[in-house]
């Protein structure tokens, strides 16, 4: 008999004549999205150090050259279909992911400026999914600075709303502020392999 | 070390005997389970349905649990249709020699590791070394725990048992590009671990790695973590191994909205991990070109076999139940002897392995029944009621001599009223001659304990005489 087998025929002996478990499901399941909730999702992401700056929709460009100033961050990482207006505003040099750049290429540069697919006001998370101004996992991954700029009708309210949203087949990546550990005495200190800062722009 | 088996251990008594006496281990334990109880209980409370999310969170388990055949198929078909390939190991054995297997094939002598608490299970890492292949822990605190030689003693934290001093000394000693002049603060020593990591990360080419969950419906494996070694270990190599025990499916992706809520904030008391990954077999162009999944047995369908202690297999692993056990934050994780410490590993390990150790026999002793672990528990398993259930059984398995003699006698004496009667009025008699202390090994209960005072007359004597207190 193989392992599959054997494995399958000792869970159905284990369980024969167990009752069978209703699920109940009264916890909120919320919905809602938009501007509204972008007070909450900024105080949310602030209580994981990271920086945010919440800006009108047409001052995105500004939000990002001046984040980018501040960093001294003067080669990004830039996903293909990133809106080139949210650039509009920094000198700073663009480095496509085309050829697919090295971990080691990933590693020399400054940072890496992405949008994202949702953002959870409830837990102050963003979720990238890979799709368009995102690329793939490691150009998020490897570089010390993320700056990511979020618009006002991609926050929901809470979890059960973003994987509403979220295509299970994509590689998702769940951002609450940038990488940390509590190994030492559970004391919470932020910057281990992820990047060490993450920013993030609201567009409202 | 004989890694995930703590072979040869000594019984809980005598370990945590050992463990108490250790103030450093004390103070280190009360130090860590003191802050993240208090983190716990404020995210907590911010959320108005958590009773609702637990209730939601143990049912699914249950459901899953009882039509696990059906949703594991499901979940090989899925992660198949996705480009993964599934393996099925039914005890660790198998699985070391599945994944010994699928490394050698990669022609690498090295793997990166995600903190997994399958293949700490398992005994991977030393099985991998016998055949020659390097397994590099990447979570700070396994690193610690692997670069001091030592076991793990926490679910989440394995080296909660250490403090900065101490993890400084093992970085100076066992790292050699740590800077000699090392400071202690924790932001010193996790810069350390990312140097020490990052060329590593960069240059790896096969990693193994658990899971959290993984979706039946759509074949998706999620991990939570904090550091980012996780990201590093699922997305930089080009094989990637993931072993998983079989009860960590869950059947829908809507599912995860409940299990998103419950395990950070039961975990390490924040609203959300730093990263969590999610992924379906293999991505063109982003990731590993080569996914395998191990679905680990080793023990699992013989707990699921037991209608009380199968409730154990909901556990999530978030190790909240450690960190309000009065027990575990006196005694320590080591004196478990197990890589799943604390009240859960109390139900878990004995399980798993059996009653046959007089380590493992000793484990559903490890608790006080105060119930906070049940309390805290965001999958409601029933901790006290498993322990106390696992009890009947060591004493059936030829554990407590002496308690199973003297059950016996109860049943004797209580089966008829006459004998009980005669009793009472016998030791009645000769309570003088009762000493408040027993001899021998009784005395291990009496030195805590008081005996209660033989009454001159039983109560029944005392009714009959004057009939229910009518006459003097």
């Amino acid at each position: 008999m193989s392992s599959r087998d054997l494995i399958l025929s000792r869970i159905r002996a284990a369980v024969a004549g167990a009752p069978e478990t209703e699920i109940p499901r009264a916890y909120a399941r919320g919905g809602a999205s938009g501007a509204d909730l972008a007070d909450l999702f900024a105080e949310r992401v602030r209580d994981y150090r990271a920086a945010v700056r919440a800006v009108p929709a047409d001052g995105v460009a500004d939000a990002v050259a001046a984040a980018l100033a501040a960093r001294g961050a003067r080669r990004l990482a830039v996903p293909a279909g990133l809106p080139e207006e949210w650039l509009a505003g920094t000198e700073a040099e663009r480095v496509a992911d085309e050829p697919p750049l090295t971990p080691a290429a990933l590693d020399g540069l400054d940072g890496v400026i992405t949008g994202c697919a949702v953002a959870i006001a409830a837990t102050g998370t963003i979720v990238l999914d890979a799709g368009p101004g995102q690329g793939r996992r490691a150009l998020t991954l490897v570089p010390d600075y993320h700056l990511c700029v979020v618009t006002a009708g991609q926050i929901v309210d809470g979890v059960p709303a973003a994987l509403e949203r979220l295509d299970p087949l994509a590689p998702l990546t769940w951002i609450s502020g940038p990488s940390a550990t509590s190994d030492i005495e559970l004391n919470r200190v932020e910057g281990v392999h992820g990047p060490r800062t993450l920013e993030v722009v609201i567009a409202l | 070390m004989s890694g995930g088996t703590f072979l040869g251990m000594p019984a809980f008594p005598e370990a945590s005997a050992a463990a108490v006496r250790d103030s450093q281990l004390r103070f280190n334990l009360r130090k860590a389970t003191h802050t993240i109880r208090g983190k716990r209980a404020a995210v907590v409370g911010e959320l108005d349905d958590w009773a609702e999310l637990r209730a939601a969170g143990k049912a699914i388990k249950d459901e899953t649990l009882r039509n696990l055949d059906r949703y594991l198929l499901q979940l090989e078909e899925a992660v198949t249709r996705a480009g993964g390939t599934v393996h099925w190991a039914a005890d660790a054995a198998e699985a070391n020699r599945i994944v010994a297997g699928l490394v050698k094939a990669t022609g690498e002598t090295s793997v990166v590791k995600v903190k997994s608490m399958a293949t700490q299970e398992i005994g991977l890492n030393e099985a991998l070394a016998a055949e020659g292949v390097a397994a590099y822990e990447t979570d700070l605190a396994e690193l610690i725990v692997q670069l001091g030689d030592d076991w793990p003693s926490h679910i989440l934290v394995p080296a909660i048992h250490r403090n900065r001093a101490e993890i400084r000394e093992i970085f100076l000693r066992e790292m050699p590009d740590a800077p000699r002049d090392l400071a202690d603060d924790p932001r010193a020593l996790a810069e350390a671990a990312r140097l020490h990591l990052r060329d590593r990360f960069l240059s790896a080419r096969v990693a193994v790695s658990g899971a959290n969950f993984m979706v039946a419906e759509t074949g998706t494996l999620v991990v939570l973590e904090s550091e980012g070694n996780g990201r590093m270990c699922l997305t930089l190599p080009e094989t990637l191994i993931s072993v998983v025990g079989i009860e960590k499916v869950v059947p829908t992706w809507r599912d995860l909205e409940v299990f998103l809520q419950l395990l950070p904030r039961s975990s390490t008391g924040e609203r959300m991990n730093p990263y969590t990954s999610t992924w379906t077999g293999v991505t063109p162009g982003d990731g590993p070109r080569e996914f395998h999944l191990v679905l680990l047995d080793n023990g699992r369908t013989s707990v699921l076999a037991d209608e009380v202690g199968r409730q154990a297999l909901r556990c999530i692993r978030c190790s909240a139940c450690l960190n309000v056990c009065p027990v575990y934050e006196r005694a320590g994780g080591h004196a478990y002897g197990s890589v799943y410490p604390g009240p859960i590993g109390a139900i878990l390990t004995p399980q798993l392995r059996g009653l046959d150790s007089p380590l493992d026999n000793s484990l559903p002793y490890a608790s006080t029944l105060c119930g906070a672990c049940y309390d805290v528990c965001p999958v409601a398993i029933d901790i006290p009621s498993v322990l106390v259930d696992l009890r009947a059984k060591a004493v059936r398995a030829g554990g407590h001599r002496a308690e199973r003699a003297g059950m016996r006698a109860a049943r004797w004496l209580f089966s008829r009223e006459v004998r009980l009667a005669r009793a009472q009025r016998l030791a009645g008699r000769l309570r003088r001659f009762v000493p408040g202390r027993l001899p021998g090994p009784g005395a291990a209960w009496t030195d805590t304990r008081d005996l209660p005072p033989i009454p001159e007359e039983s109560f029944r004597d005392w009714w009959t005489r004057t009939s229910g207190g009518a006459k003097p």
